[in-house]
């Protein structure tokens, strides 16, 4: 109990303070936390039992804004992974590609959000490859970077199991990049968040960066810090999915990199 | 001028408290070498460790030069057997000698030029004046345990301890570095405590031998080394004073002999093991 | 399988440049043959034209001087901030507890969404830009200092302590240094960050916050042969994130020279 109220001090404090100033100060910019969470409550959560508790409200603008975010990460997953391992596998291919690749992905995907809605129009279709567009690189250099180097230790048992070529791809290749590849995922994770706010923010009918643009023209201070901390505690969430994954799927990895692998 | 009284430690969390020094008690003089030697898991670094203020000891005490150690004295220099981890590799061979003339408790910082000569003289005891500008890991692992020698002589310490400073070396270095370490303490008449597990080397550089008992980690032995000086890699080790002398030390550190026992002339192999000594309280489990 | 020999370092950078080259003739081959409408997507060549003529373009140049301004000004307050603290959080673990929720709820904060709110705060312009940019770098270089930190060597720690130095010395001779690598790499991602959120700043909030990639990308996208000229910015910018990647890369290289020949000697 201690231990959990040791971490969580400051945070209790600023809040505390943050609480006590506002009260005092009556300051437009930065409304109480208790207000804030209070608002929150009432847009999004004070929905009935049969719909998780969420309002309509939550269901139009935050189920759309999450589920953009797992599609595109999905789709850039998949495709990442699946083209950085068959450019990983292969020298040649890597020879020629890295430096494209490498080149995609320093380009900024946020400069490229009008090309998108030139393509796409606005709405789900665009965010969604929009944000597969920008994570899909740190995924597939990573993949790609992952599945180069086998231990030849293990090729060789492979081998002299004489595994066939798909045995070989999901027994040796792919766990061998797989930690690579999480290490891409991780970073895609919050960068799909960055692009999802900054496409609402643009242009969109629903979502949470279009709520945080109506809060912002409103001049409704509460209301764009709920959107905010909304979307903070959506990264935290998002964060937590991702490495609950790895722990599942890398428990190996990390045992093995104990035992000084 | 080291006075170590009844010196005691344990580790671990409390209720799963591993001892690792029993009561150890030891006087040292002025110029001497005295070689602490043991199986592994009898508390040798620990013990040192306690000596240089590292530690603080859970019961007994350690006085140098009249004073109680309660933190790392004044006129202590330590030598690790991990060189490559103790030497900074963002200094160069000089800088890293001239470390310990920056500060620390009581050693007046000197002048830039200052601090710098006394690292190239240090550097010249040990024989290594031209690899002052390199960067230590471009250096071999004696030599770079020879620049650490150097460092710790560097800041004139009067007690130098070495914590199995040759242990991490070949054969061949080892010996080179044995006889580095007694002309320094000829020249400098330095008092040096060195902790080893070779226990041909404890009895070669040595003028006592300790041995220290498996853990919990006691005094089993303090023996005189009575052998010429000065020594050699070559002559000494054929003495047949050193060959028995090292014999008896080997068996105590095997526990196979009680000190003061007889060495016997022709023993009869199969004879040599006994049982366990009951007098002795349970053994903590080996690390 | 083994990778066989590799290709010496001339042949490596043929091999890319041909990579690159293919794709570009390729990309101009589906815009020409009309598989890709140019309704959709401009020419390469076209794409390419307008880039050159971005490079001589005064109002462009004005742009990518005032992105690198803020940058610049950005980064270097977030350094300064950072590593202290990063000083402090990794040498005192009761602080580091404590602040660890504050910390790690903050993290996943993306500074685009601060946007609008510092906006309102403090009004368009640099200073908008620079606290943004300040914000999102800071991550990056607070949690490497403090992960250096952690990577210190104990033996190294140990053997200032023998020598009788204190807590302040050991940071300054042992622990800073041996950080400073993992604070080298993190200020490298807290610049790409920030290039990123200068532009996407100056995007939102127009040029009404001043110049900027940003505001020059918000104007190009109104009026006609818009893509291209987007697209034509949007590369410099990358080219822009490159070059100042090498740049710390260099500057890395020289003030710690010990590290890259350190380590390879320790493999």
């Amino acid at each position: 109990m201690t231990a959990l109220l040791r971490r969580w001090t400051v945070l209790l404090l600023a809040a505390g303070a943050w609480e006590v100033w506002a009260r005092v100060q009556r300051s437009t910019f930065f409304p109480p936390p208790s207000a804030i969470l209070a608002r929150m409550y009432r847009l999004w959560f004070a929905g009935p039992a049969t719909h998780l508790f969420l309002t309509e409200d939550a269901i139009g603008n935050l189920l759309p804004s999450v589920g953009r975010i797992l599609a595109g990460l999905a789709i850039a997953a998949a495709i990442g992974g699946a083209v950085g391992l068959a450019v990983g596998r292969s020298a040649a291919v890597y020879g020629y590609l890295d430096p494209l690749l490498q080149f995609a992905r320093a380009l900024p995907a946020v400069t490229l959000l009008p090309v998108f809605i030139a393509i796409f129009r606005l709405g789900t279709q665009m965010e969604v490859a929009f944000i597969a567009f920008g994570t899909i690189w740190p995924i597939m250099l990573n993949t790609a970077d992952g599945a180069r180097y086998l231990d030849p230790v293990q090729v060789e048992t492979v081998r002299a199991f004489r595994l066939t070529a798909w045995q070989r791809l999901i027994r040796l290749i792919i766990p061998a990049a797989l930690p690579k590849f999480f290490a891409g995922l991780r970073l895609s994770v919050s960068l799909a968040l960055i692009l999802m706010v900054f496409a609402e923010l643009v242009g969109s009918s629903n979502g949470l960066g279009y709520e945080m643009n109506n809060a912002e023209s409103s001049f409704d201070m509460t209301w764009l810090w709920s959107t905010l901390v909304l979307v903070a505690i959506l990264g935290n969430l998002l964060n937590v999915l991702e490495l609950a994954a790895e722990h599942r799927l890398l428990a190996w990895h990390r045992g093995a990199r104990q035992h000084g692998n | 001028m080291l006075e170590i009284t009844d010196l005691t430690h344990s580790y671990g969390p409390p209720g799963d408290r591993h001892l690792a020094i029993d009561r150890i008690t030891l006087t040292v003089g002025e110029g001497e070498l005295v070689s602490i030697v043991g199986p592994s898991g009898c508390g040798k670094s620990t013990l040192l460790r306690c000596v240089a203020g590292l530690l603080s000891p859970a019961g007994g005490r350690v006085v140098l030069g009249g004073v109680p150690v309660d933190r790392v004295p004044d006129g202590l220099a330590l030598v690790f057997q991990d060189y490559s981890r103790s030497l900074l590799p963002w200094l160069s061979v000089r800088d890293n000698v001239a470390l310990p003339l920056r500060g620390g408790q009581g050693r007046k910082p000197r002048s830039r030029a200052g601090r710098q000569q006394a690292a190239i003289a240090a550097l010249a005891t040990v024989g290594l004046t031209d690899t002052a500008q390199k960067y230590p890991w471009q250096l071999s692992g004696g030599m770079q345990q020879r620049v650490a020698i150097a460092r710790a002589l560097a800041c004139d310490p009067v007690l130098l301890l070495m914590d199995e400073p040759f242990g991490s070396v070949d054969a061949q270095t080892r010996e080179d570095l044995e006889d580095l370490i007694l002309a320094v303490r000829r020249e400098r008449d330095i008092t040096i405590l060195l902790v080893t597990h070779d226990i041909d080397e404890s009895v070669y550089v040595g003028d006592r031998v300790v041995v220290l008992s498996r853990g919990p980690g006691q005094i089993r032995a303090d023996l005189p080394v009575d052998l010429p000086s000065p020594r050699d890699q070559i002559t000494t080790r054929e003495l047949a004073a050193f060959v028995h002398l090292r014999a008896e030390v080997g068996r105590l550190v095997r526990g196979q002999q009680a000190p003061g026992d007889q060495v016997p002339g022709d023993q009869v192999p199969g004879d040599q093991v006994r049982p366990a000594d009951e007098s002795r309280p349970a053994r903590a489990p080996q690390a | 399988m083994s990778q066989g020999g590799r290709p010496g370092h001339v042949a490596q950078w043929a091999r890319g440049l041909a990579g690159l080259a293919g794709f570009l003739v390729l990309a101009e081959v589906l815009g020409r043959t009309g598989i890709i409408s140019r309704a959709v997507l401009p020419l390469t060549s076209t794409v390419l034209a307008r880039a050159v003529g971005l490079a001589a373009d005064p109002r462009f140049l004005a742009d990518v001087g005032a992105t690198l301004e803020a940058w610049a000004l950005g980064l270097a307050i977030a350094v300064a901030v950072a590593v202290p603290c990063g000083l402090v959080l990794g040498s005192l673990p009761g602080v580091r507890t404590a602040t660890r929720t504050v910390v790690e709820f903050l993290r996943p904060i993306p500074s685009v969404a601060l946007i609008l709110l510092v906006g309102l705060v403090l009004g368009p312009g640099l200073r908008m830009n620079v606290t943004l940019i300040v914000y999102a770098a800071l991550w990056p270089v607070l949690f490497n200092t403090i992960y250096g930190l952690d990577d210190t060597d104990p033996v190294a720690k140990e053997t200032l302590r023998a020598f009788g130095f204190g807590r302040p010395a050991v940071i300054r001779f042992v622990s800073l240094p041996s950080a400073a690598p993992f604070i080298a790499t993190g200020i490298r991602l807290a610049s790409s960050i920030a290039i990123i959120l200068n532009i996407s700043t100056g995007f939102i909030t127009g040029r009404i916050s001043g110049n900027g990639i940003g505001a020059f990308i918000a104007d190009a996208n109104t009026g006609a042969g818009n893509t291209a000229l987007v697209l034509a910015a949007a590369i410099w910018a990358g080219v822009l994130g490159l070059v100042l990647n090498m740049v710390l890369v260099w500057a890395q290289r020289r003030l710690l020279p010990w590290h890259q020949a350190y380590a390879a000697e320790a493999q």
